[in-house]
């Protein structure tokens, strides 16, 4: 695995997916405890296992803490995650004792809206009594958001998503401010990053308002602002993501195809 | 004291409509073969609750079976929607269900609260979010502290359905792997079923297991394979295709209809391909 090869895979050739997965395990590098959906969250973090940091605890909201599946799960709850836990709790067990009091330091979340406070909407599109589209709800992201050591979320970056006013507020990250969380005696410190499919976006240390900080190598700042549904603010010392290695891609690769 | 009984006896005996009926399992051990056992023995008019609505009560509310709906996560997992659910908050189709919507610590908090036989539980949650005015919450101060809290109220259902791996013949249950609610919801429930893969001379001591004792349980009923296309860890595998095959299948309203009669109303063990 570890073994760049003359057949290892070119970074030029990776896609944004590839690289926003990369981007998001990168994160983990010195991280002990992750809580994880499924999808491009599960991935990352089993990858981060992979390259970044073999210790890595995987916790996934069906109870599984410290699985190490080999396999990218389809659900929360898949047999393997179970299997090779270290121990498996109850829900009731998964909120009230581990999630509340603060005890997981980064929870990966999705959602359909993202704001510019990065508050997440899962609930509905449109009226919520009379939605356009109803999507599946909260789920465990409320109180994950609210308690977690950091949030990182992870959604596509297109003007959908990243919209100026979320049509329902399921889950609060930095509500209407600095303040927001204080007020609200939330724990856990928020969102600090949205790691999206061209770049990733910090909340201002000051404001909270999210702003780009790291773009993808090829992608142009004008076509991240296109993409976002408010005026977004471009940090003055913007980076350009470092490339996944020969190294990461190779293993993301080889993990999506077992 | 649990009877160990046919599973179509149990549910004839334990579920009538109107009831508010919790069929639990988190992703693992979801009790399949009793809900389409309700479904063919007609139920209707139920108040269906769920942490995590899956397939089965996708099934359940596209048959027209759900008045109401309480639940926290509706979506087909790692997947995708549900179609039969969406359809019918978007559509109304078959008819209009009524929502009570929580998020998962709420829902777990309020079924320990019933199986603890307390009003309500207390959390920190909800704060900030559009789910506190659109669903049963109430702020509480802690009379110690002066913290402010959030209450939920505790689950009662008329009736609990689990699955799980084995029983012994006096209705002693064991399960393993991912517990989800399921002890919580049947000592919240007033009424209960289990349906189990096998039933054993003895329990045998299981790493992780959960006992539930035959003593706060009506009914157990073998249904083997029961949890299809869900699992039962170490007897059945999770059909992830089946997941799959279900996005596609129930998008469409008449070929989910066909495929309810020809593989749940008229079989007779659970309906999978």
């Amino acid at each position: 695995m570890s073994e760049a090869t003359a057949g290892a895979p070119n970074a030029a050739e990776a896609t944004s997916g590839e690289v926003q997965t990369v981007v998001a395990a990168r994160r983990l590098k010195d991280v002990r405890t992750v809580f994880i959906g499924v999808g491009r969250p599960s991935t990352a973090a089993i990858l981060a296992r992979m390259v970044h940091n073999p210790d890595l605890v995987l916790v996934y909201e069906s109870g599984t803490i410290g699985a190490k599946p080999f396999h990218v799960p389809l659900s929360i709850g898949d047999g393997e995650l179970a299997e090779t836990a270290d121990v498996i709790v109850s829900v009731p067990e998964m909120f009230n004792y581990w999630i509340g009091p603060g005890r997981i330091d980064v929870a990966f979340l999705g959602a359909a809206q993202v704001d510019r406070f990065a508050n997440l909407n899962s609930t509905v599109i449109g009226e919520y009594d009379h939605p356009k589209t109803r999507l599946p709800g909260a789920g465990g992201a409320p109180e994950i958001a609210a308690n977690c050591g950091e949030v990182i979320v992870v959604a596509p970056h297109s003007k959908r998503t990243l919209v100026e006013r979320l049509d329902f507020c399921t889950t609060v990250g930095h509500g209407d401010g600095p303040t927001a969380r204080q007020r609200l005696g939330f724990r856990g410190a928020g969102p600090t990053a949205v790691i999206t499919d061209l770049g990733v976006l910090e909340p201002d240390p000051d404001t909270k308002q999210l702003v780009l900080t790291c773009v993808y190598e090829g992608v142009e700042v004008a076509a991240v602002r296109e993409a976002t549904g408010w005026p977004l603010e471009v940090a003055g010392e913007l980076e350009t993501t470092e490339p996944p290695t020969s190294e990461e891609l190779a293993a993301l690769r080889e993990l999506v195809s077992r | 004291m649990a009877e160990v009984v046919p599973l179509r006896d149990a549910v004839a005996d334990l579920v009538h409509d109107g009831d508010s009926v919790a069929l639990e399992g988190f992703t693992h051990l979801i009790p399949f073969a009793a809900g389409h056992e309700v479904l063919r023995q007609g139920r209707r008019e139920l108040e269906l609750i769920r942490m995590t609505p899956d397939i089965l009560y996708d099934q359940l509310i596209g048959m027209g079976a759900a008045r109401k709906l309480v639940f926290s996560y509706g979506g087909n997992p790692g997947v995708g929607s549900l179609h039969r659910f969406r359809d019918a908050i978007e559509h109304g189709w078959p008819h209009p269900i009524e929502l009570e919507e929580h998020s998962h610590a709420g829902m777990a908090n309020r079924y320990a609260a019933g199986a603890a036989d307390l009003p309500f539980a207390v959390m920190r949650g909800y704060r900030g979010t559009d789910l506190a005015a659109i669903t049963q919450v109430a702020p509480i101060v802690c009379p110690f502290t002066g913290e402010r809290l959030i209450a939920v109220p505790a689950l009662r259902p008329n009736v609990a359905i689990v699955h799980a791996q084995e029983a012994d013949r006096a209705g002693n249950v064991q399960l393993w792997g991912i517990p989800g609610v399921q002890k919580e919801a049947v000592l919240a429930a007033k009424r209960s079923l289990v349906t189990v893969e096998r039933i054993v001379d003895e329990l045998e001591p299981r790493p992780n297991s959960v006992v539930i004792p035959g003593w706060v349980i009506d009914a157990v009923a073998a249904a083997p394979g029961g949890s299809r296309p869900s699992y039962s860890l170490g007897i059945t595998d999770r059909d992830n295709d089946f997941y799959r095959f279900w996005d596609e299948l129930s998008r469409d309203r008449d070929a989910f209809t066909a495929w309810m009669q020809e593989h749940v109303l008229a079989g007779q063990e659970a309906g999978v391909r």
